[in-house]
């Protein structure tokens, strides 16, 4: 472009630069507009994938067999409900666990501890955040299950629901106090500054100003934290064992909507193709799914309401 | 004259607190510290129950046990197809889910307009973040093992790779965007002040400040993938013990191959086993996999540190 030009007629200027570098911009803004859409697609094979196998399951099958006769899917018999009954008492094991030592150990990090405390002690949780979970699952078979369950209750069976329920517990204390953590250190400090000038002591302030305040947050934490109990798979395939009888006992084994899928998996060789017990799998999967996608929902419900006030 | 002094703050502080030992507080104080502390004597307990039953493996064998291939006879067996096949998912993950994860993040960051479609996609990347693993598992068997088994091969290493990949994708989206979000808005408007286009800006500017945080958010993503392992157990991978392929074996021979397992299936299957012996074993198997984990965060820790002395010159 000669400067006469420019000087000409400087409205007329076209900043764009050459017509490759315009192609370029095209381009690298398509490829990562792909790579987004991506993850929709990923989203999109997902229930395809479930839906499409259930309900080949749910025509073969009757549906009256879901409250009956235990899950022993190699002999057709698929008592959904003795799979969501056992996840349940586990997750109730690992809810009582995890939502005491998760927010207690919040409120500590958030309300009470000097940042070298915290320094020190919050990596401790960071570790065991990043535990595998294969490794609670061997740590709940081989130390808790003979070093505590058993002590306690001698009639315990050798795989049982409350070690289980214990080493999931474990697995989300983790998660229960970070996002505890989060929504309390999100209260702002005036409320706890107008609490302390009305008289109130620390124990006031943080059990009744700052953990109200932070609720909606907690409540997300605690529901989050129900959903990666439920679908938790290793620790509940090693430690709860394979028994297909219904069972409220905690004490006692019992295999879970995870445990099922696993077993499933692990004697896949058998079962292939259109086999009723092979498309329980992917059934099973569906409603593990639903329930947790339906927790994920709510609990972020809660999340934004945090984010909101504050 | 009456001499007077000014009482200092600490009096007044005494004054108004009160030197009662007060009970409530410090109990509550005591019970909140030690349900944090709880954590970390589970986490004692489980690394020293973990290395005292590994203690004979290690102490009889030494290294021979991390490069002996798999075995039904426990004197002999090892973890090396699974350190193998746990390196090779590692880095299915690294090549194919790091650069995918890093686009989708640009272009939610930089590129999309809060409009719906953003929001929805936004939001469904937060929920498959929320999906249990094993589903995903569930996604790989379907999609990976039997509707592409043409290219896959079925139960291969691929397979898995695949599944793990698209599991941790989501995780490394949200990583990356709050990475992206944290780049100053003056960095872009100074980029674009000087005549940089949009891909310029990104390229030059905001991705070199941001790598640092992208690389730290890497390795929590590539550790899970790490540990994970009841995808896999869906995606094919073996829970039983198999022959090392030939070492004489090309790639494509290998990553085709209908056998390979991962380190934490190693341990799922020694940990099923009835024979006593295995108690030691699974135990070892677990000190390899906590080892390996710590090394991939420290090599990332730091690749991070080298990037970010570069990006600060």
């Amino acid at each position: 472009m000669g400067v006469g030009k420019l000087l000409m007629d400087p409205l007329l200027i076209d900043l764009r630069g050459d017509r490759g570098r315009q192609r370029r911009e095209t381009l690298v803004r398509r490829t990562f507009l792909a790579a987004a859409v991506f993850s929709v697609a990923i989203s999109v094979a997902i229930v395809v994938s479930l839906f499409g196998e259930a309900g080949a399951f749910l025509n073969k099958i009757d549906v009256s067999q879901f409250i009956a006769n235990g899950w022993f899917p190699r002999r057709g018999r698929f008592q959904v409900m003795a799979l969501v009954a056992h996840s349940a008492i586990i997750t109730g094991v690992a809810i009582s666990v995890a939502v005491p030592l998760g927010i207690g150990s919040a409120i500590y990090l958030s309300e009470y501890a000097r940042s070298g405390t915290r320094r020190l002690l919050k990596p401790t949780l960071e570790i065991l955040a990043g535990v595998p979970s294969v490794v609670l699952g061997v740590f709940a078979l081989n130390f808790i299950t003979p070093q505590l369950v058993k002590r306690l209750f001698s009639t315990a069976e050798t795989s049982n629901l409350l070690a289980a329920g214990l080493g999931v517990g474990i697995l989300i204390v983790p998660l229960v106090a970070s996002i505890s953590e989060d929504a309390m250190r999100a209260v702002p400090d005036s409320l706890r500054q107008a609490a302390y000038g009305l008289g109130a002591k620390p124990w006031h302030v943080s059990l009744r100003v700052v953990v109200p305040a932070a609720l909606s947050g907690i409540v997300a934490a605690i529901i989050l934290a129900i959903s990666r109990a439920i679908g938790e798979t290793m620790v509940v395939a090693l430690a709860a064992g394979n028994a297909g009888i219904l069972s409220v006992n905690p004490l006692e084994g019992g295999i879970t909507l995870t445990g099922a899928i696993a077993a499933l998996a692990i004697g896949s060789d058998q079962v292939a193709g259109d086999n009723a017990a092979f498309q329980s799998l992917f059934f099973v999967g569906l409603l593990l799914f639903v329930m947790t996608f339906g927790l994920n929902i709510v609990s972020e419900r809660f999340v934004r309401r945090y984010r909101q006030r504050y | 004259m009456i001499s007077r002094t000014a009482p200092t703050p600490d009096l007044v502080q005494a004054a108004l607190a009160g030197r009662r030992f007060r009970l409530v507080d410090s109990l509550l104080a005591g019970g909140l510290l030690l349900s944090l502390f709880s954590s970390l004597l589970v986490l004692i307990t489980l690394l020293a129950d973990t290395l005292r039953t590994a203690a004979p493996v290690f102490a009889d064998r030494g290294l021979v046990f991390v490069t002996a291939p798999l075995s039904a006879d426990p004197a002999k067996a090892g973890v090396l197809q699974g350190i193998q096949g746990s390196l090779a998912l590692t880095l299915f993950v690294m090549l194919i889910g790091f650069p995918l994860g890093v686009s989708a993040a640009i272009y939610l960051e930089e590129y999309a307009t809060d409009g719906g479609f953003t929001r929805f996609i936004t939001a469904n990347v937060r929920n498959l973040a929320g999906v249990p693993s094993v589903v995903y598992g569930i996604l790989g068997l379907a999609l990976f093992v039997n509707l592409a088994g043409g290219l896959t091969n079925g139960r291969t290493i691929v397979s898995g790779g695949l599944t793990l990949t698209v599991l941790v994708l989501p995780i490394m989206i949200i990583t990356t965007s709050e990475a992206l979000r944290s780049v100053p808005a003056t960095v872009r408007e100074a980029s674009y002040g000087v005549g940089a286009t949009k891909w310029e800006t990104i390229r030059h500017h905001v991705l070199p400040i941001a790598l640092p945080t992208i690389l730290t958010g890497t390795v929590l993503t590539v550790a899970r993938a790490f540990g994970e392992s009841a995808p896999l157990l869906l995606a094919g991978a073996l829970v039983t013990n198999f022959f090392q392929p030939s070492a004489d074996a090309s790639v494509v021979q290998l990553i085709t191959d209908e056998r390979y397992t991962a380190l934490p299936l190693v341990v799922f299957n020694w940990a099923r086993q009835p024979q006593e012996e295995f108690v030691q074993l699974t135990a070892a198997a677990v000190v390899v996999l906590l080892v390996l984990l710590v090394s991939v965060n420290a090599t990332t820790i730091l690749l991070r540190d080298r990037f970010e002395m570069k990006s600060l010159r």
